[in-house]
């Protein structure tokens, strides 16, 4: 019998042995096999791990996107393993900011538009002029995705996640399309926002000098965490070279 | 506005041809229901309004003459509500000097003005009690004639030629639809109905004290058919000639005729087209949907929710459901009210006029939400349910299989291109067949709108060069001796003159009935030929009668059977006869025979009622002067003229008909070709800007977009031939047969017609998509991530 313990007072997420499994016809892929972790308040952790080690099925679970198939999670003191999708839309809509690889903004809106499709939805964001101008994105607000390169786009994207202040900032590859030098730039704008904001922060990258960033870093492989360290001397995105 | 609203405006922007196409056929099915619905309800109320107003009788019947006493008999049946009795006689108006004067009819009007089929004051007054030299006259004749009140009118009336003052121009409940006995088409030149002091009519026909026509109503709850029957045995000993029903009441006949086409016209058209546009909006917002998996999936992650991103899209096909419903009712207002102007030159109610029935445009407007919403319901409920993790990734690649189509290596015959375009097709098999079923719905429509011309054509060439051969018909005041049609054969230019005898009679089988004529032809007669179905001569079997095959339909007879004619003229007597054969007939319900047979069934010597003359052309000036002077002449009809003005009347009708149902059906293909065609285009524009890259030109990859369409489109045409064929039939059976039946035929002509206008409307859409396809930017597209 498990008791459970109430998660301390700046923990913001807590996972239990969480597995996730996926059906593929007859052959069962377990993406994950029983995770158990705690996001602090203002942290920014880093997940590392081989491909298909499962980072992004976790931090789907974790960001609301995906429902595990064991396990239990919370958000602060709210248990939402087995919330419904009404819930868990609600939950991402107040609470969790997405990054994703291939920024996902809607082709048809200006990059001040794409921002206000979350400012219009919130419940106490910033203006998307404030949310560009964070990300450095100030002149270029009415321009079309189409007219951004990927560094920007990925900025835009950034802006959009940030500006219904967050607690929770999920960064699937945040780097992954863009060379080195949009990379940094990117790194430095979530580094920004993680420090003024206060937004915990977690990044999943392929890059393991990404990991000098971070207050935690968490490495996967086959659906476990396999080590968890917390990196002594904590480093500038402008200092990464990779 | 909210960002969200904002995509939408850009969606539909991006959208835009087809977007306007989808409204347009939105559009075309509104318009076609608020114009016809409302044209059926306009007609209903002004003829409920118009029929309460003036006391529109419930029940007719004409008679040889009865004492005024008989009236207050009438009126004890039980049921009966009222009866008026009066004088209705023709007459001719001899209008202008050496023209054959105009047929005409003449109703009494008792001192203290009629309480029943009251007239309608148009311009002028009414009548004054006491003076004999007053008329009434129709307005549509007088309009059409330039004829005002204050005008002085020559009528022969019963032979004797008198001159009468119009007092007054009036519209009547009974001649809202006037055509004159035994004409084919309706002329408001040439049918002078005038009504005229009772006092003066029975002095000129000799009728005093008497009436020849009754009109009742009845009370509530009371029995047609009883009363009827009843009125009919009051009626047998004064030479009545059968009763009928406000339903047969002629000119109401053709009005309702009108209205139970028009009414079923109003379902069927919209319905098509309500359902290809359903369709349309269901491949477009399928398509939509698909490509915009991504968008969706990131409005999910940022936290909308279903619901929000569901309305999302119901929005844009609410928009374009608005924006059709609007374009339509627009339309359909418009379209209905040059209807209305249309009938108002067949129907003269004066209150006849267009209403734009809010309630069935809106009514439209619901259905076309209906509609779309079930086309958009299935696209969207898939992605909606997607988990928004799953939905991130893009679509997995579409799976192909190799098929017997396949293995039969058609690909090495073929080439690559049409074997990727067989497989594209074979893929989705259901959005090939339902855009083929749209297409061919186009199809059939253009057919029926060939169909109008080729029927009308069909009956020309049967009725008036078959089966009319003579060139005037003369029809006489009454019976006559046979000796009348010697002395027309001696006229100046006539040819030949054949008499005939047309006996008012009651065909009876059982408890079915129908009144009508039967015609009594000499043994040699040549004018008038007799078919059948088959178009082969029928010959009249001596003492046989033969019957209009839809006659014997009606009153359930086959060749063989014995049926009784219970005659209206002569002996009265009622005469069992055996059905001896059928003829085809495009007009009226009528029996044929020989006029010694007639003759005897009636016990008198033969009479003829009319006279056929076949004319040398030179003398026809010279022959109608004559036949003008002729007192035993009622009235002249000539084949020609018939023929003009029926030709006249119908092809203004069936031009505008076709136009319109042209228009529709090129807006239906250019809607699916399009569509198909653009959704095609955004869901491979990858693979085919890969092809392109990999050296392909311009040609061939439209050829591999293109050439679905046109598969699509041929198996559309024999679909949508086939499909129109029985749009016809189905239309067929909402004519009225009794009056006069259109053949149901359609001609390779229209058949072609049809082809032709998809065809041309495919290579147009093709057209449209193609420079679409040549303007592809290849970079950008290979750039792009779905
Ligand atoms: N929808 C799915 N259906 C079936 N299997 C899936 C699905 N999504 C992920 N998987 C499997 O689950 C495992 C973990 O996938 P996940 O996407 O979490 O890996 P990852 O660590 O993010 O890899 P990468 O670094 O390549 O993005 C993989 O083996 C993957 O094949
Ligand atoms: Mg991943």
């Amino acid at each position: 019998m498990t008791v459970v313990t109430p998660p301390p007072d700046d923990s913001i997420l807590r996972a239990e042995g969480l597995t996730k499994v996926y059906l593929m016809g007859e052959v069962e892929v377990h993406a994950l096999r029983g995770v158990d972790c705690t996001f602090h308040r203002s942290e920014m952790i880093v997940l590392l791990g081989a491909s298909g080690s499962g980072k992004s099925t976790l931090l789907n679970i974790l960001g609301g996107l995906d429902v595990a198939t064991s396990g239990r999670f919370w958000f602060r003191d709210q248990e939402l393993t087995a919330a419904d999708q009404k819930t868990l839309t609600r939950y991402r809509r107040r609470h969790v900011g997405f990054v994703f690889q291939f920024y996902n903004l809607i082709p048809s809106l200006t990059a001040r538009e794409n921002v206000a499709l979350v400012t219009d939805i919130a419940d106490d964001p910033m203006s998307p002029e404030a949310a560009l101008e964070l990300v450095g994105l100030g002149p270029r607000l009415d321009h079309f995705p189409a007219q951004l390169s990927g560094g920007e786009q990925q900025r835009v994207a950034i802006a959009r996640a940030v500006a219904k202040r967050p607690e929770l900032l999920l960064c699937d590859e945040p780097t992954g399309a863009l060379d080195y030098r949009t990379g940094v730039l990117v790194l430095e704008v979530l580094q920004k926002i993680n420090r003024e904001l206060g937004t915990t922060t977690a990044i999943i990258t392929h890059n393991a000098p990404i990991a000098r960033l971070a207050d935690r870093v968490i490495t996967l492989a086959d659906g476990r965490i396999v080590g968890e360290e917390r990196p002594t001397e904590k480093a500038d995105a402008r200092e990464l070279t990779w | 506005m909210k960002a969200l609203d904002r995509k939408l405006l850009r969606d539909l922007r991006h959208l835009g041809g087809q977007i306007l196409t989808i409204a347009l056929v939105v559009a075309c099915g509104v318009a076609s229901f608020v114009a016809l619905r409302g044209n059926y309800a306009s007609l209903e109320l002004a003829r409920t309004t118009y029929y309460e107003r003036y006391g529109f009788a419930a029940a007719f019947a004409s008679l040889e003459r009865a004492p005024r006493s008989l009236l207050a008999d009438i009126e004890a049946i039980p049921g009966v509500a009222r009866a008026e009795g009066r004088i209705v006689e023709g007459v001719l108006v001899p209008l202008e000097p050496g023209v054959r004067p105009i047929s005409g009819r003449v109703v009494s009007v008792p001192p203290h003005g009629a309480s029943l089929n009251r007239v309608d004051l148009r311009q002028g007054r009414l009548l004054e009690p006491g003076r004999n030299d007053e008329i009434l006259l129709l307005e549509g004749f007088a309009l059409a004639r330039g004829i005002e009140p204050g005008h002085r009118l020559p009528i022969v009336l019963n032979g004797r030629r008198r001159e009468m003052r119009v007092v007054g121009l009036v519209a009547s409940p009974e001649y809202v639809f006037a055509v004159a006995p035994g004409d084919l088409a309706a002329d408001p030149t040439r049918f002078a109905v005038m009504w005229m002091g009772e006092e003066a009519v029975a002095a000129a026909f000799a009728m005093e004290g008497a009436f020849n026509d009754v009109a009742v109503t009845l009370q509530p709850g009371a029995s047609e058919r009883a009363v009827l029957h009843e009125l009919d045995l009051r009626l047998e000993p004064y030479g009545g000639l059968g009763a009928y029903p406000r339903a047969r009441q002629p000119s109401n006949y053709m009005v309702s005729g009108e209205l139970t086409q028009l009414r079923s016209m109003s379902s069927v058209v919209p319905a098509i087209f309500l359902a290809v546009a359903a369709l349309l909006l269901n491949l477009v917002l399928s398509r939509l949907v698909l490509l915009q998996r991504g968008e969706i999936a990131a409005l999910k992650a940022l936290g909308y929710h279903s619901g929000e991103i569901g309305l999302h899209f119901a929005k844009l096909v609410v928009l374009i459901a608005l924006a059709g419903a609007g374009l339509g009712a627009a339309a359909g207002a418009w379209l209905g009210a040059a209807m209305t102007e249309l009938y108002q030159h067949y129907f003269k109610f004066p209150n006849l006029e267009f209403r734009f029935d809010l309630s069935s445009a809106i009514g439209s407007l619901l259905v076309t939400l209906l509609a779309s919403g079930i086309g958009t319901f299935a696209a969207v409920r898939g992605v909606l349910r997607l988990a928004p993790a799953e939905a991130m990734q893009a679509p997995p690649p579409a799976r192909y299989t190799r098929s017997w189509l396949d293995r039969l290596e058609l690909g090495r015959l073929v080439g690559t291109a049409p074997q990727m375009v067989l497989r594209e097709l074979r893929r989705r098999p259901l959005r090939t067949l339902l855009s083929s079923v749209a297409i061919a719905s186009s199809v059939g429509l253009t057919v029926v709108g060939g169909f109008y011309y080729d029927a009308t054509e069909e009956l020309v060439r049967t009725q008036f060069f078959d089966v009319m051969r003579e060139d005037v018909t003369v029809t006489l005041t009454g019976p006559r001796p046979e000796r009348a049609v010697r002395e027309l054969g001696h006229l100046p230019g006539v040819l030949r003159a054949e008499g005939r005898r047309e006996l008012p009679v009651r065909f009876r089988a059982g408890h079915r009935f129908r009144d009508g004529v039967v015609i009594g032809y000499p043994e040699d007669a040549e004018l008038r030929a007799l078919r059948d179905k088959n178009g082969r001569a029928v010959s009249i079997p001596p003492g046989g009668l033969v019957l209009t095959d839809k006659l014997a339909e009606l009153l359930g007879l086959e060749v063989g059977d014995r049926l009784t004619l219970e005659l209206r003229e002569g002996s009265r007597a009622h005469e069992e006869v055996t059905l001896s054969g059928l003829v085809d007939e495009s007009f009226g319900l009528q029996g044929h025979m020989h006029l010694t047979a007639l003759s005897q069934l009636v016990r008198q010597e033969p009479l003829v009622s009319s006279v056929l003359l076949q004319v040398d052309p030179a003398h026809s000036r010279e022959l109608h002067r004559r036949l003008t002077d002729l007192p035993a002449v009622a009235a002249v009809g000539s084949r020609d003229e018939l023929l003009q003005r029926f030709r006249e009347q119908s092809a203004g009708m069936i031009l505008v008909f076709t136009l319109i149902i042209t228009f529709f059906a090129v807006t239906i293909t250019f809607g699916v070709v399009y569509n198909n065609a653009r959704v095609a285009l955004s869901q491979r524009s990858r693979d085919l800007a890969s092809l392109r890259v990999l050296g392909f030109t311009r040609a061939e990859v439209s050829a591999m977009l293109l050439g679905e369409m046109g598969v699509q489109v041929l198996l559309a045409i024999p679909l949508g031939l086939f499909f129109g064929r029985g749009l016809v039939w189905a239309l067929g059976t909402t004519m009225d047969p009794e009056t006069y039946r259109l053949p149901l035929l359609v001609t390779v002509r229209s058949y072609a017609f049809a082809t032709l206008v998809t065809l041309i409307a495919s290579l147009l859409s093709a057209l449209v998509v193609r420079r679409k396809l040549d303007s592809l930017d290849l970079i950008a597209v290979l750039k792009t991530r779905e």
